[in-house]
This record gives structure tokens, sequence and C-alpha cells, in this order.
């Protein structure tokens, strides 16, 4: 089983490198975007079929590891 | 004393450190390896060095708060045991939770590489007994994360408590929190555990012990921890 989870600083959290990327595609010209925020993306291959299952040890690995939740919110997604 | 200074893959300032504590209290410190399960028995002080360590992968610190060491550095620190993380020692206690918060990405996204002017918030503690009151020190920085972020209830109940042990403040001493060095909440640059007994900052006082290689404004903090372990 593959699930994708993806690691966001909150909102409330300032976003240097976002704000810095943001800056850039401006200065290329790139049109139309209002801004950007950078997080992380963690593709994970899971033993056995059990969806909730797996959903349960992923949030184990997000609370334990993948994000730190004092900035960080996490969200899993399964694929395939 | 007895100290003990961990080492993970990606450390780098272990030597700095307990050159620093042998210089100033005389006594070499164990190295300890972060897969080691237990202390040396009879440890009174734990210091988490500087460095990258496992390359500050996934976030700085986040891999080696997770390593065997930190279950026994966790029951040290519940008994009242002496902790000091220094730079990536610091950012590992607040992976950790040891301490609230957490270190993040410089406001300018620089590496800062300079000294840095703190002000010393209280000398009611163990590791800032032997300073001056209201003392000003210099102390040098080194990271490209030091930039401390908690949310406002945390910073709130820091402030409260009186834990905050160290602040940047500008060169007449007083703090601008428009104006630090890397953008760290209410200028904070070191902060306490709620018993007193762990600290955490980002500047390096091991740099500043020996008069050969500048100022000695460091000493009065391992000098402090010494002078604690002696009377008690």
């Amino acid at each position: 089983m593959k699930a994708r989870v993806l690691v966001t600083l909150k909102s409330a959290v300032l976003d240097p490198q976002g704000k810095a990327i943001e800056g850039a595609l401006r200065s290329l010209g790139v049109p139309g975007v209002a801004s950007v925020r950078q997080g992380k993306v963690f593709d994970v291959e899971l033993d056995g079929g059990d969806s909730a299952k797996a959903e349960a040890t992923l949030k184990e690995a997000c609370e334990k590891l993948l994000a730190n939740t004092v900035i960080e919110t996490y969200r899993i997604e399964f694929v395939g | 004393m007895k100290a003990a200074v961990l080492l993970f893959p990606g450390s780098n300032r272990e030597g700095d450190v307990a050159r620093a504590l042998k210089h100033v209290t005389g006594v070499e410190p164990a190295i300890v390896w972060h897969a080691e399960t237990a202390l040396p028995a009879g440890t009174d002080l734990v210091v988490l060095p500087g460095g990258f360590s496992y390359g500050d992968y996934l976030r700085c610190g986040a891999i080696a708060a997770r390593a065997a060491i930190m279950e026994a550095v966790r029951a040290h620190a519940a008994r009242g045991g002496l902790v000091l993380g220094i730079c990536n020692g610091f950012q590992i206690l607040c992976e950790s939770g040891l301490l609230p918060g957490v270190l993040v990405r410089n406001a300018r996204l620089r590496f800062i590489c300079r000294e840095a002017l703190l002000k010393v918030e209280r000398i009611d503690t163990p590791f800032t007994r032997r300073y001056a009151k209201g003392a000003v020190v210099r102390f040098p920085v080194a990271h490209g994360e030091g930039n401390y972020t908690a949310d406002a209830e945390t910073l709130a109940r820091l402030e409260g408590e009186g834990r905050v042990a160290f602040r940047y403040v500008m060169a007449d001493g007083k703090r601008d929190d428009t104006q630090v060095l890397n953008g760290a909440a209410n200028s904070i640059a070191g902060i306490l555990s709620e018993k007193l007994n762990v600290l955490g900052l980002m500047p390096h006082p091991e740099n500043h012990v020996d008069p050969l290689v500048g100022p000695t404004d460091g000493r009065a903090l391992f000098e402090s921890i010494a002078g604690m372990l002696e009377k008690a």
C-alpha cells in the first residue's frame, strides 16, 4: 500500500523560504502568484493492505517524527 | 562533578565543549555515543553539543531527539539532573520536548556566524549564578536555524515564569525585538525548563573560555555549573 504524507507549516507560522520563492517567481515574471508556502512530501510504502491500520501507523509516524506539531500540520493521502 | 557530552552522527562541537569543561572545571567529561541506553553512573551534567546531527535532515535536531540515549537524558532531567544544550543541542532539546517551542530558519534566511551580545536575564539558576546581575555578555553564534518560535501561550508562560535565560540585545544593552539577528521571538537566545535544570541556548559559551583566543564571557557559565555541583 502506498501513501503520501504532506507536512506544511501552520498558517500562523512565518515561512521565510516560501516568501523567498514567492519573490523569485515574481521577479521571473510568472504571473498571478498570490503567495507560496513551502512544505514537505513523504511517499511511504506500507506492509499489508489494511487501510485503517495503515492510517494509524502513518499518524503515529507523523506525531512521533515526520511533523513537529508545534509549527506544522500533516495530511495523509492514500495513492493508487 | 561528572559530566557527559553526547555524540550524535554529525555533532561537531563535542571536542570544544569537552575542552571548555576541562579548562574551566578541571574535569574531563565522558563522551557518550547516541546509541547508548544509559549515562555513565553518577553523571551530574549532560551536554548536547553543537553541530549538524544527522545533517539537519527532516528538521534540525529531529532525528537526534529520538536517539536511544535521549530516554536516559529525559530520566536524568526528570530527576533534576542538569542538562545543557548548545546550538544544535538546543534544537535537539526542543525537538525532544525537554524544552518548549522550536528553532526555525533565521528570518533573513542567512547562516549567521558572528559574535552576539546577550543579556543574562537571571542569575539564580544553576547555569548563571556566577554572572553579575543584569550582565551583558558576548558569545559567538553560528547557526542557520536559530529563530526561536513558540505559540503565544507558550511565550507568555516562559515570560511569566521567568524562564528566558539569555536574550539578544543591541549595543546599548537593550532588546529590540524588531532587529533580532535571527528573528527570534521576544529576542530569546536561551530558555530554561520549568525546574531550571535544563538550559538550551543558540550561542556558544564554550568558544569564549580561554583568553588565548579572545573574550572569556563563557567561563562563568561552566563555573556556575561546577560550583553548583560542588555545593550539592
